[in-house]
């Protein structure tokens, strides 16, 4: 018992050092000299795009901004597994100068790892999607650009099929899928199953068939989010049903990411859910396969409101390690990268700066009246710490993957013996939240 | 006389050594010495530095190895396996031992040893092959340096890359499906996404992977077997089975409990052939993967090290009992 206690007394020391020293850096935000050849040092900017880190995209970057601040060195530093690796270099000091905050890292730690940009008053007034970043009024992190979600498809296929219009409800979606099926040259949806991130771009897609925007901070207070009406029930009942009624690929659990893409470009594939970054690369692999790029498309997802309707959410958002030597080199990396980089437009992103223009890739969308919706984010805190309770974890993919086995009757029960099942998990993990 | 012979001869006392190693050196002051009792000089007083501690010197970096990458961890898991440590905050708090009770009383987190089951069935399996070639290969069979190198093989390739090959192997219409259609067995297998199927396809590409480490030991303990028993045997008229069943399984019995041991407890520690192949999707999830997610993708440190504990526990217990059972003995070859 006296050893207990000894560990409280050591863990309350650790909590309140910890409380102190977050305050202490907080208070102001770093700002960049106007002289920019007054601005020094190296910096190590951690990076996930390891593809434009070996294609020497990143270096380009480099090059630019050192132009501007030639006392400044910029290194890259790549990481394959981005979200696994991040996450335990995050245990020591050394984790690069700047660095994209893992998406699983709750938004309640960021002042314990990152330094303050500024007042989020002030920020949002300049930049998008502040709120996803926001602890105290302070701004921890700018995202580069954002990405709508949705489904991108094959539309000689969809149209082959006799399908010409976009589903307005997800039942149409299965009758189309089911259309699709029935002319026999294309798997209607492909599911990516194996690849397992692809599965979990559906959880991005709350808040879309209902078109509310408070659709994720709902499930703080709802014990049971799986049942009719709820948009995560909407979602994965789609899934379930495609699955279920053998619209998707023989055999899920030897998918393969890259080969997809040609094979959507090519016709061998309807539809897949991904993010509207995907387009550029689907049309890349059209272009390669010798296939039209003009072929691919990209739709909302299906409504329950009656209007179609997108969730529009950022990417990766930067911030600066609070433990950087270089505070003002990072800053000054982190502006010119996101406001005068040009990279969220050579991605087809929606830029986090606001008044720029939207990409030409989603011009359906605006011609078509597709209202982009934010998504709130103040009980995001809340909904990750009920979700990881419950050991359900929407942002990977093993949840769904169980989804799939139970449609296509690899593992016992129904959807209603699953959805069940996790309305118990959430809601049982939702009392210990309180 | 050889220079390692006549080194030999001259092995004296420490004591003695320390004179006449003075002398010598008064010697080399006048500038009478020759080459050869100079060297002699300085061997003498690399014995008389024969400190307590000139052991441990050599194994201090191994030892330091060891500590730092095995015991300070374990130390370290065994410390989260008490807190609710999120694996990123600064903060830990002491829980005692609600894990534990946590771990208990959730029979399904015990489940997955199901699937344990089957890899110990596959490593009976391997175990078994392994001997049967250890036995055929250690007789005079034509090129059987050959078979033993393609037996071993899949041993030397990283586990990674057998998990990606193994990928194309399984899948619908790939190499597997089209071997079976050359010998006219036509049927629609998915070998990883078929639920009854999955760990035992998983379980056989193990079995593939490692029956060469098994065949590599027995080999050599086949081998120490002196030749002539076999043809005592041979005369009292003994087929190759009855040679098996009285010479050769009794003279490599160390041998084969050492693997049994080590089968068991690979097989329930099984983690990397499925993480890579289907990350424990369609209930191939081993414990191994199921203390992973908890950790990594629920934040559950202090669980996740709980059931590591655990699963240490196990394992050394399993081995005791093995032990127990079947007591390690000399053999005496004659």
């Amino acid at each position: 018992m006296r050893r207990g206690w000894v560990a409280v007394a050591a863990a309350t020391m650790v909590v309140l050092t910890a409380c102190s020293s977050g305050g202490g850096s907080a208070s102001s935000a770093q700002t960049v000299n106007s002289d920019a050849s007054k601005v020094s040092g190296t910096i190590t900017v951690l990076t996930n795009r390891t593809d434009q880190l070996g294609d020497g995209t990143l270096d380009k970057y480099a090059a630019a901004f050192t132009k501007i601040y030639p006392n400044v060195k910029v290194k890259f530093e790549g990481m394959k597994d981005y979200e696994g690796e991040v996450k335990i270099r995050m245990n020591t000091e050394n984790y690069g100068d700047v660095l994209p905050i893992p998406s699983d890292l709750s938004i309640a730690q960021f002042p314990n790892f990152f330094s303050p940009l500024g007042d989020a008053a002030e920020l949002s007034k300049q930049y998008q999607w502040t709120d996803y970043s926001t602890v105290g009024g302070k701004v921890y992190g700018i995202a580069n650009y954002g990405t709508v979600t949705g489904f991108v498809y094959n539309k000689k296929v969809w149209a082959d099929a006799g399908v010409t219009e976009w589903p307005k409800t997800p039942e149409e979606f299965v009758t189309d899928l089911k259309a699709i099926k029935a002319k026999g040259q294309a798997t209607p949806y492909y599911t990516n199953y194996h690849d397992g991130w692809p599965l979990r771009q559906w959880t991005d897609a709350i808040g879309s068939p209902s078109c509310n925007p408070a659709a994720k901070d709902a499930m703080a207070s709802t014990a049971t989010p799986w049942t009719g009406g709820n948009d995560i029930f909407t979602i994965d009942s789609l899934l379930y049903s495609a699955v279920h009624e053998k619209l998707t690929e023989d055999d899920p659990t030897t998918t393969n990411w890259d080969n997809s893409k040609s094979l959507l470009a090519t016709g061998k594939i309807g539809s897949m859910y991904l993010g509207s970054w995907s387009i550029s690369q689907m049309r890349d692999a059209a272009t390669k396969a010798g296939a039209s790029p003009d072929d691919i498309g990209y739709m909302p997802f299906p409504s329950t409101s009656g209007k179609p309707c997108t969730v529009l959410q950022p990417d990766y958002k930067y911030a600066i390690n609070k433990h950087s030597k270089n505070q003002e080199a990072a800053r000054a990396w982190v502006d010119w990268f996101i406001n005068k980089s040009g990279a969220a437009q050579n991605e087809q992103g929606i830029s986090s700066v606001k008044g720029t223009e939207l990409p030409g890739a989603l011009k359906p969308f605006t011609e078509k009246g597709v209202q982009m919706i934010g998504q709130n984010q103040e009980k995001l805190a809340t909904v990750k710490k009920i979700d990881k309770g419950a050991e359900i974890n929407l942002d990977a993919p093993d949840y769904r993957q169980k989804l799939v086995d139970i449609a296509r009757g690899a593992a016992a029960g129904d959807q209603n013996s699953y959805f069940a099942e996790l309305n118990k998990k959430w809601s049982a993990s939702q009392k210990t939240v309180g | 006389m050889t220079a390692l012979q006549r080194d030999r001869g001259t092995g004296t006392p420490p004591a003695q050594t320390a004179a006449t190693g003075g002398a010598r050196a008064t010697d080399a002051a006048t500038g009478a010495s020759a080459p050869t009792t100079r060297r002699r000089a300085s061997r003498r007083k690399g014995v008389r530095r024969h400190w307590w501690f000139t052991p441990w010197l050599y194994l201090l970096v191994p030892l330091v190895l060891l500590v730092t990458f095995t015991y300070l961890p374990i130390g370290d898991m065994i410390g989260y396996s008490f807190s609710d440590w999120d694996g990123i905050s600064p903060e830990k708090n002491n829980v005692g031992l609600k894990n534990y009770t946590d771990l208990f009383t959730r029979p399904e987190l015990f489940k997955v040893f199901l699937v344990s089951g089957v890899y110990l069935l596959a490593a009976v399996v391997q175990i078994c092959l392994a001997l049967y070639f250890a036995t055929v290969l250690s007789f005079n069979t034509k090129f059987r340096n050959l078979f033993k190198g393609i037996l071993f093989f899949p041993y030397l390739i990283n586990g990674v890359a057998i998990g990606f090959v193994f990928l194309y192997f399984f899948q619908p219409h790939g190499t597997l499906d089209s071997l079976l259609e050359l010998v006219g067995i036509h049927g629609k297998f998915l070998w990883t996404g078929d639920p009854d199927l999955v760990n035992k396809s998983l379980a056989g590409v193990s079995v593939w992977r490692y029956t060469g480490l098994n065949l590599v030991l027995f080999l050599g303990a086949v081998q120490s077997i002196p030749p002539h028993l076999y043809e005592a045997a041979a005369l009292d008229g003994a087929n190759r089975w009855q040679q098996f069943r009285h010479i050769i399984a009794p003279s490599i019995k160390p041998v084969i409990s050492l693997s049994a041991i080590l089968a068991v407890s690979g097989s329930l520690a099984v983690f990397e052939i499925p993480y890579i192949m289907t990350g424990g999707a369609n209930g191939s999830q081993t414990f191994v993967i199921q203390s992973i997610n908890m950790a990594f993708k629920f934040d559950k440190f202090g669980l996740a090290s709980a059931s590591a504990v655990v699963l240490l526990a196990m394992i050394l217990l399993v081995t005791w009992i093995q032990r127990r059972l079947v007591p390690e003995e000399r053999v005496e070859l004659s």
